[in-house]
C-alpha cells in the first residue's frame, strides 16, 4: 500500500516488515523517530520483538551482538556521534560474522556542532567490515533493509549491513512509499536460521583467542565473505525486482551513462538532484550522465572500471572529506581505474558538508568544469565547492 | 598445526571453557599462606582478580593452576600472613 512517510518511518517499516526480533536502541537526532516508531510497533503488538532501551550506542550494538549470537534477527539505528561511539563493537559484529542490519542517518561530525547531513560518520566506518548502502529515496531505504537481511544472512556472507539515510533530506522529508504486504515480504525473506549460535546446555566460547598461526585464515574468510556479498546483492536485487517490481541499481546505479562523455559519480540523496541536472543538460545537447555509488562496501570496482573506460571525464563528488587526502570515494574510484587501459580525466569535488545545499546550479557547474578538464587536463585535483573566501563563485 | 581457511568455522568458536588455559604457568612468584597468623577475614579472597583463592574453613587455599602471582592478596592482607616467594625457592 502506498503511504506518505519520512525516511525514518521507512526505516522503521523496513525493520518491522523484516520481522526484527530484537531491537536495542539509543535515541539521537535525527535518528530518534525511527526507534520511537519501532517502540510504538512493539507496544501496540504490531511487531513481536524484544525492545531493549540501552544507555549508549556502544551498548545498543553490544546488545544486538549478543541477541544475534543467540540466533535472533536484530535491528538498530543511530547517527553521527552515536555511530562513531559504536566503532569498537562494529568490528566485533563483522568479525563474529553476525548479519545485524542498522540504519545510520548520516550526519556531520562535530565540532563544529551540526545535526545536518554529510557522510563523514559513515565513511569513517568504512573499514569495520560492514556492508554500506547509501540510499537516494525513502523507498530505497525501506527496500534496502529487507534486501540487506537477505544478502547478509546468506550462508556465504554472514556480515552486518549499514543502511545510510541522509539526515533531514531523507530522514525528515515525506515521500510516497510503497509498503509491501507482510506475507509477500515473508515469502521473500525467510526467518533467520544461523548455523552457529549460543545454545542452552552446550558450553562454547565465542570470539576465542586465535594465535598468529591461525589469525590470517579467519581474516581471509572475512574477505571472501565481502566478495561474495557483491554477487549476492546482485542476485537478491534481481529476485526483489521479480517479487516487488522495482530495484535500485545494484552496487552502482547508472543514469544516462551509456553514451555519456562526462559523468558525475556521487552517493546519497544528491544523486536525485543530479539526475534532474542531467536531464536539463541533455535537453541542451550535452552528453552527461550520473553514476550513484549505492554500495560503498563492497565497492563497485568492476562497474566503475567499465564506466571509466568509456567516458572522457569523471567528476567524483564526496559529501565528506578525509584529513590529509582526497575524498574517500574519489580515492577509491581513482584507484579502481588506475589499471584500466583507457582512463578518464578525474577530479574530486568536496561539497555539501554539514548540510550545505548542493543546488542544481552547483551541480551544473561541476558538469561544466569536468567537461573543460576532460579537454584540458586537471589543474587542481581536489576542489572544495561553494566555500566563502575561495575565488570560484558557485552560486 | 595450522588449518586451511576452508577447514575453519566462520568465526573462532571453542567447545571447551577457558578454564583449560592453565594461566598459573605465567607465575614467577607464588603466595605462601601462614595459616597460624590468618584471621579468616577473607579480604584476600575478595581481592583476588583471578578467583584463584578458595576458602577452606575460612583460610585461603591458593589454586596454583590459575594464580598468576600478582601479589594483590599479600599486599591487601592486614595481618601479613601471605608472603610472595620466588618460584623454585622454598
Amino acid at each position: 500500500m502506498r503511504q506518505v512517510m519520512t525516511g525514518n518511518y521507512a526505516s522503521a517499516y523496513g525493520a518491522k516488515l523484516s520481522r526484527a526480533e530484537v531491537i536495542a536502541a539509543y535515541p539521537i537526532t535525527p535518528q530518534t523517530s525511527i526507534v520511537e516508531k519501532l517502540a510504538e510497533f512493539v507496544t501496540s503488538g504490531e511487531l513481536n520483538a524484544k525492545y531493549i532501551p540501552v544507555e549508549s550506542e556502544h551498548s545498543a550494538m553490544a546488545a544486538c551482538i549478543a541477541a544475534e549470537t543467540a540466533g535472533a534477527r536484530t535491528y538498530t539505528a543511530t547517527s553521527s556521534h552515536g555511530l562513531t561511539l559504536m566503532h569498537e563493537v562494529l568490528m566485533w559484529a563483522s568479525g563474529a560474522r553476525l548479519p545485524i542490519v542498522m540504519t545510520n542517518v548520516s550526519r556531520a561530525m562535530a565540532p563544529p556542532w551540526s545535526v545536518w547531513v554529510d557522510h563523514m560518520d559513515s565513511v569513517a566506518q568504512r573499514d569495520t567490515g560492514w556492508l554500506q548502502f547509501f540510499c537516494q529515496s525513502n523507498q530505497e531505504v525501506l527496500d534496502t533493509i529487507i534486501m540487506a537481511y537477505k544478502v547478509c544472512e546468506s550462508r556465504k556472507v554472514m556480515l552486518p549491513a549499514m543502511i545510510i539515510e541522509d539526515a533531514f533530506i531523507l530522514s525528515h522529508t515525506s515521500e510516497p512509499v510503497d509498503v509491501p504486504d507482510q506475507h509477500v515480504v515473508d515469502s521473500f525473506l525467510p526467518p533467520y536460521a544461523p548455523e552457529l549460535k549460543i545454545e542452552v546446555g552446550k558450553a562454547r566460547g565465542f570470539g576465542s583467542l586465535v594465535k598468529p598461526d591461525q589469525y590470517m585464515e579467519f581474516r581471509y574468510k572475512d574477505m571472501l565473505a565481502m566478495r561474495e556479498a557483491r554477487d549476492r546483492l546482485l542476485a537478491v536485487e534481481k529476485e526483489f525486482k521479480n517479487v516487488f517490481g522495482r530495484s535500485h541499481g545494484g552496487l552502482l546505479e547508472q543514469y544516462m551513462c551509456d553514451d555519456a562523455d562526462v559523468v558525475l559519480v556521487t552517493a546519497g540523496s544528491v544523486a536525485a538532484t543530479a539526475k534532474d541536472v542531467v536531464d536539463a543538460l541533455r535537453a541542451k545537447g550535452s552528453r552527461v550522465g550520473l553514476a550513484r555509488i549505492r554500495a560503498f562496501r563492497p565497492f563497485p570496482h568492476e562497474e566503475l572500471r567499465a564506466l571509466g573506460s568509456k567516458v572522457e571525464g569523471m567528476a567524483v563528488l564526496d559529501r565528506s572529506f578525509t584529513f590529509g587526502a582526497a575524498g574517500a570515494m574519489f580515492s577509491e574510484a581513482k584507484a579502481s581505474l588506475y589499471s584500466c587501459q583507457k582512463r578518464p580525466v578525474m577530479k574530486n569535488y568536496i561539497a555539501g558538508l554539514g548540510g550545505r545545499d548542493i543546488t542544481p546550479k552547483i551541480l551544473g557547474k561541476i558538469f561544466e568544469d569536468i567537461a573543460v578538464m576532460a579537454r584540458r587536463g586537471v589543474e587542481e585535483e581536489v576542489e572544495w565547492v561553494d566555500v566563502a573566501g575561495l575565488p570560484r563563485r558557485w552560486r | 598445526m595450522t588449518k586451511s581457511h576452508e577447514e575453519l568455522p566462520l568465526t573462532p568458536i571453542s567447545d571447551t571453557p577457558s578454564t583449560v588455559n592453565i594461566t598459573g604457568l605465567w607465575r614467577v612468584v607464588r603466595p605462601v599462606v601462614d595459616k597460624e597468623k590468618c584471621k579468616k577475614c577473607t579480604i584476600c579472597w575478595k581481592f583476588c582478580p583471578d578467583a584463584a583463592i578458595k576458602l577452606v574453613d575460612g583460610i585461603p587455599v591458593i589454586d596454583l593452576d590459575y594464580c598468576k602471582g600478582c601479589g594483590i592478596c599479600a599486599f591487601e592482607c592486614p595481618s601479613k600472613c601471605i608472603i610472595m616467594v620466588k618460584e623454585g625457592e622454598q
